[in-house]
């Protein structure tokens, strides 16, 4: 979010100040020198306005000083080779020296409006950056206020009918009470998880740390967190025989699966089927979830990884974070998250990562 | 409530209540202290069976506690973590304590870890151990055997085994596998590690992808469990 607004729009202010410096007054030399042979055609007046416009230029893209220096270099160059009694700085005629005076006071001043509207602009852009984040500070309150607070009434409801009217409630509607109690608790804890790891990534608190794992053995830990949620969904795994190991955070990578894993099993009709597979292209681990569900809506595909965004026709029960946590992980990692809906129906996630690997063989003692 | 007794050591109150209610309930005598201080005076008088120890205490590091602790103490310390907090996790097991548990932790998952420290190591004199009846490990002669077959095991992978055997039920750390079995200078060669543990679920283990006796406890280590051994 900070890094946008504090970049110009304008590619040339990344130049170093002495680079600035440089860039300025080699411009003027050479629009100067390619006058310098054109000023028996055009007249010496003309070759005043090529420089104002050489100096303009040059004001839209760098920094006040090298502007200035880039305008008084320009008014003594036109001076020395191009008015009459050239090769001094003498200026022999009245007309040519109130030119001259002008044209030194028409480069200042451009030089110094332009860098003063670039200022406006750019206070422009951050206001509007200000608004923006605070939009999305905004929808993040909704947001959290009401994914929260479902599952904390839920809790709070469940509880006092329980302490107040324990004498009127049947056997099932006790069970029935306690089980909603046991799936709110469990829905806050997912959404508390969200929230941290999503504020890992806002603070630019994430250094992944690598280490050797077997995906096989990630992506079955992870199913193996999931059981509850998977009771009634298949899930096929295939991995690929002898793929190597790989070495990645494997905290980072096993929340990924975690996520994408949990996002198509909250989103998938009865009786649709949900299959990992893991293989190594080049030196890249790619992981694949895919479902055969219905897939995603093709003109919201786009906007399921921003933060907090939720489809239209979307269940509650979700932040809208778990795709978004998806993709600043993966690009924490330096890699890339695709998705796309599969002809046949069904949404299919390719994550592919970077990542040292290694093979051992097996014969070798160790 | 003549059960074996448990001390309870966690600064939060509501924690303390439903520890202490929840270990009642399964015949457990329960004391219960809310600082480091009260936590060293207590388990010194009371000697208890084990101790339930959050790692995060107000008066003193639970990891200093720890170590303290460890100095006289030889039964049982399990730790209460809060999430992702596996370098914390690791410490705290290489500073003695024998299990760790993640809050939120599920009630089953408390009593299982409790009566698994409890039940204690199994003594190392043993010359056979079989576990749910069918993986038999004979010390004497080095063999292994699953449903009375042969297994061939590497004598990297029947180390490897044995060690989790003897520590059945605790959780082992990467690190402290990697230094018992291939040794020091490999601490950080986890490499070896995940391939041998592969290969070695896919000898004992019938379905290898679900392991029912080498659990993945994630990015902290491994853990070997028995429904019943002899």
């Amino acid at each position: 979010m900070s890094k946008t607004n504090e970049v110009d729009n304008l590619p040339f202010q990344k130049f170093s100040p002495k680079k600035q410096y440089i860039v300025s007054v080699l411009s003027i030399l050479l629009v100067a020198s390619g006058c310098y042979f054109l000023s028996d055609l055009v007249g010496y007046r003309v070759v005043a306005f090529i420089l104002l416009v050489t100096v303009s230029l040059i004001a839209m893209f760098f920094d006040i000083m090298p502007v200035l220096v880039a305008a008084i270099l320009s008014a003594l160059v036109w001076d020395f080779f191009f008015i009459p009694q050239k090769f001094t700085f003498a200026i022999s005629s009245a007309e040519d020296l109130l030119m001259f005076l002008m044209y030194f006071v028409v480069a200042l001043v451009n030089a110094v409006l332009t860098t003063k509207i670039r200022k406006i602009e750019k206070l422009a852009n951050q206001k509007e950056e200000k608004e923006n984040t605070l939009k999305l500070y905004n929808t993040l309150l909704n947001s959290l206020s009401h994914e929260l607070r479902t599952p904390i009434s839920t809790i709070i409801g469940a509880t006092d009918n329980l302490q107040s009217m324990a004498d009127k409630l049947s056997e099932l509607n006790k069970y029935e009470l306690i089980s909603e109690i046991s799936k709110a608790s469990l829905q806050l804890d997912r959404q508390v998880g969200n929230l941290l790891n999503m504020s890992r990534l806002e603070s630019g608190y994430i250094k992944p740390k690598n280490d050797w794992f077997d995906v096989n053995e990630l992506i079955y830990d992870v199913l193996n967190q999931l059981k509850d949620e998977l009771k009634n969904i298949p899930v096929h795994v295939a991995v690929k025989e002898n793929l190597p190991l790989f070495k990645l955070d494997y905290g980072l990578v096993s929340q990924i699966v975690h996520n994408l894993v949990h996002n198509a099993c909250t989103n998938i009709p009865k009786y649709a089927v949900i299959t990992v597979r893991a293989s190594c292209k080049q030196d890249k681990l790619v992981i694949v979830v895919e479902d055969t569900g219905h897939g995603f809506p093709e003109d919201e595909m786009e906007k399921v990884f921003e933060k907090f965004y939720r489809l239209k026709n979307s269940k509650t029960g979700g932040t809208g974070l778990g795709l978004s946590i998806v993709k600043g992980f993966v690009e924490s990692m330096n890699g890339t998250v695709d998705l796309k809906n599969m002809p046949e129906g069904g949404a299919i996630f390719t994550i592919e990562i970077p990542s040292e690997l290694s093979y051992i063989n097996l014969n070798v003692k160790v | 409530m003549t059960g074996p007794l448990i001390l309870v050591v966690d600064d939060e109150e509501q924690i303390r209540k439903l520890l202490e209610i929840t270990l009642h309930t399964s015949d457990f005598s329960v004391k219960a202290a809310a600082t480091a201080k009260e936590a060293i005076i207590m388990a010194k008088t009371n000697n208890p069976d084990l101790i339930l120890l959050d790692i995060g205490l107000p008066d003193e590091s639970g990891q200093e506690v720890l170590k303290k602790l460890r100095q006289w103490y030889t039964k049982p310390i399990i730790i209460l973590s809060v999430q992702s907090d596996e370098e914390n996790i690791i410490k705290a097991l290489d500073n003695g304590a024998n299990d760790y548990l993640v809050k939120p932790f599920r009630t089953g998952e408390l009593l299982a870890r409790i009566r698994s420290s409890i039940r204690g190591i199994i003594p190392q004199s043993l010359n056979t151990h079989v576990f749910n009846h069918e993986l038999e490990i004979d010390y004497n002669l080095r063999a292994v055997k699953k449903n009375k077959e042969i297994v061939k095991l590497t004598a990297t992978e029947y180390d490897l085994l044995v060690l989790f055997a003897k520590n059945e039920g605790r959780v082992l750390t990467h690190q402290y596998l990697l230094r018992e079995v291939w040794g020091p200078g490999y601490v950080n060669q986890s490499q070896y590690l995940r391939v041998f543990i592969a290969q070695l679920r896919k000898k004992i283990e019938t379905e290898p992808n679900q392991p029912e006796y080498i659990l993945t406890e994630s990015r902290v280590g491994y853990r070997f469990v028995a429904k019943d051994n002899f």
